[in-house]
């Protein structure tokens, strides 16, 4: 405990700087992309039935709220498991094989300090962006079906319901922030127990993909059971 | 009066594979203890034991008189480590790297931690790579980096893990005497893991040589004694270079 403020010295804010952008700048093309077309299959995919009920226009409102609610927060998650998580678990995962983990300890450096801290601070601080850059292109995709349907671009923005109240949005910001820590704890544990080689380490990198996934979707459940306990 | 590093009676054991077994014996202050013998069996194990990083499956290692097991933060502080594979972090350059224990443990201005830095740097020939990333620079230059990086704090106990593999002969006998001149001018105890005979007969007041068929210590003595008088065929085939 006493050596807290010590390790916290060393934490570099150059190294959280390039954490944080490969996390988040890095990631924002794929979200960008990815979100954009989500937007636009699920607003073609359930525009279509609903037209047949005269109520293709409230496919706006679905869409909002799947994409703000769950689906943003869960692509991005699983985004970072794949870009992030993995990454983290084969640069921890490396620095373990290569004894540089017993270097830092043998040097009274506490690793979680140094290397883990950082790397969750870092998910969980470019998470919010990914998911409101996702959320943003995947209302945008969804606009641009709608506005080929026909439908004038005044008439979809008043369905687009988090822009009156913003509960469902917030609510997503916040799943995302818990899964992206989880992405992060996960990546890291994985890289911080390899053993055994240079195989070991992709190993961590699979083991940290998987692991991410399967948290974030588990928490997303337990967020869904909770959230309807509250009536929110 | 004990020795400087007692380990007694230390076993190793992996899952259900052993080893090594009751490997005993004590090292004095200002003495340069080799470990060999032949790879895969334990040497590095031995020496993540003697620092706390592997607590030994059964047994007792003491660094000055504190335990490894119990008091492991005591044993550190006399102990500068280098690893096999150098272990240098990947993302500072050489000279960060060898700052970042006196950032650690000591209250020397950023200027200060660097110039020793240089200082050690300059110690291993790596002057001019100061400022040169680990990825940089060649394995040999890897292992004398991290040579430095142990130096950093002056500890009175060094542990170098095969320091001399990769490196050229000339570079390998400026380390041995790097080695012997630090000992006798600051009675440092360095425990080595070495595999050149030239370098053990030049460096080693003892031996100890481990074998993975017999799992455990097969000799332990001056390496001229071991040379002259060892019965056992794996130890005289290492010191009089014979195949078996
Ligand atoms: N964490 C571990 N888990 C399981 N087995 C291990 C572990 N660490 C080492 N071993 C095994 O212990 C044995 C001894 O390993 P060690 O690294 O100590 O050998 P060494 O004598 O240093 O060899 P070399 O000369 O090649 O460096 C090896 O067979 C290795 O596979
Ligand atoms: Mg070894």
């Amino acid at each position: 405990m006493l050596a807290l403020p010590v390790n916290l010295r060393l934490l570099r804010r150059s190294d959280f700087g390039v954490i944080a952008e490969r996390a988040g700048l890095q990631a924002l093309p794929l979200v960008l992309v990815l979100g954009f077309l989500i937007g636009m299959i699920l607003a073609f995919q359930s525009a279509v039935p609903m037209r047949q009920f005269g109520a293709d226009l409230y496919v706006a409102d679905l869409v909002t709220i799947a994409l703000c609610r769950e689906l943003g927060p869960l692509l991005v998650a699983v985004i970072l498991a794949g870009r992030t998580g993995s990454a983290y678990a084969a640069e921890l995962g490396t620095m373990q094989v290569n004894d540089e983990i017993s270097a830092l300890v043998t040097m009274g450096i506490n690793p979680t300090t140094m290397l883990v801290l950082p790397r969750i601070a870092a998910a969980m601080m470019v998470m919010p962006a990914l998911t409101v850059a996702m959320d943003a292109a995947g209302l945008t995709g969804m606009a641009s079906v709608l506005a080929a349907f026909g439908y004038p671009f005044s008439a979809i923005k008043a369905h687009i319901t988090i822009l009156s109240a913003p509960g469902d949005f917030l609510q997503g910001l916040l799943k995302g922030v818990v899964f992206a820590a989880a992405v992060a704890l996960i990546g890291c544990r994985a890289g911080l127990t390899a053993s055994g080689g240079p195989r070991a380490v992709g190993q961590a990198a699979t083991a940290a993909v998987v692991g991410g996934i399967v948290a974030t979707v588990l928490l997303d459940g337990l967020f869904a059971v909770i959230l309807y306990r509250l009536h929110l | 009066m004990s020795a400087l590093i007692q380990v007694r009676e230390a076993t190793q054991v992996f899952g259900t594979r052993t080893i090594f077994r009751d490997v005993s014996f004590g090292i004095d202050q200002g003495e340069v203890f080799v470990i060999l013998g032949g790879s895969g069996c334990g040497k590095s194990t031995l020496l993540k034991q003697m620092i706390g990083l592997l607590p030994p499956t059964a047994g007792e290692i003491t660094v000055a008189s504190y335990s490894v097991n119990t008091q492991v933060e005591e044993v550190r502080r006399h102990i500068g480590v280098m690893f096999q594979s150098g272990a240098l972090f990947g993302s500072m350059n050489l000279q960060e790297n060898v700052s970042l224990p006196l950032a650690v443990f000591t209250d020397l201005p950023k200027e200060a931690c660097a110039e020793i830095a240089r200082l050690k740097l300059g110690l291993v020939g790596l002057t001019e790579a100061a400022s040169r990333l680990p990825s940089e620079i060649s394995g040999g230059m890897v292992k004398r980096a991290a040579i430095a990086r142990a130096l950093a704090l002056d500890p009175p106990i060094l542990m170098l893990d095969e320091p001399s593999a990769g490196l050229d002969p000339v570079t390998s006998a400026g380390l041995d005497r790097l080695i012997l001149g630090l000992r006798d001018s600051l009675g440092t105890t360095f425990v080595v893991v070495t595999h050149e005979l030239a370098s053990i007969m030049a460096i080693a007041d003892r031996c100890a040589m481990l074998d993975a068929k017999a799992q455990g210590l097969i000799a332990l003595g001056k390496p001229q004694d071991l040379k002259q008088t060892a019965t056992d065929p794996t130890v005289r085939a290492f010191f009089h270079r014979e195949t078996l």
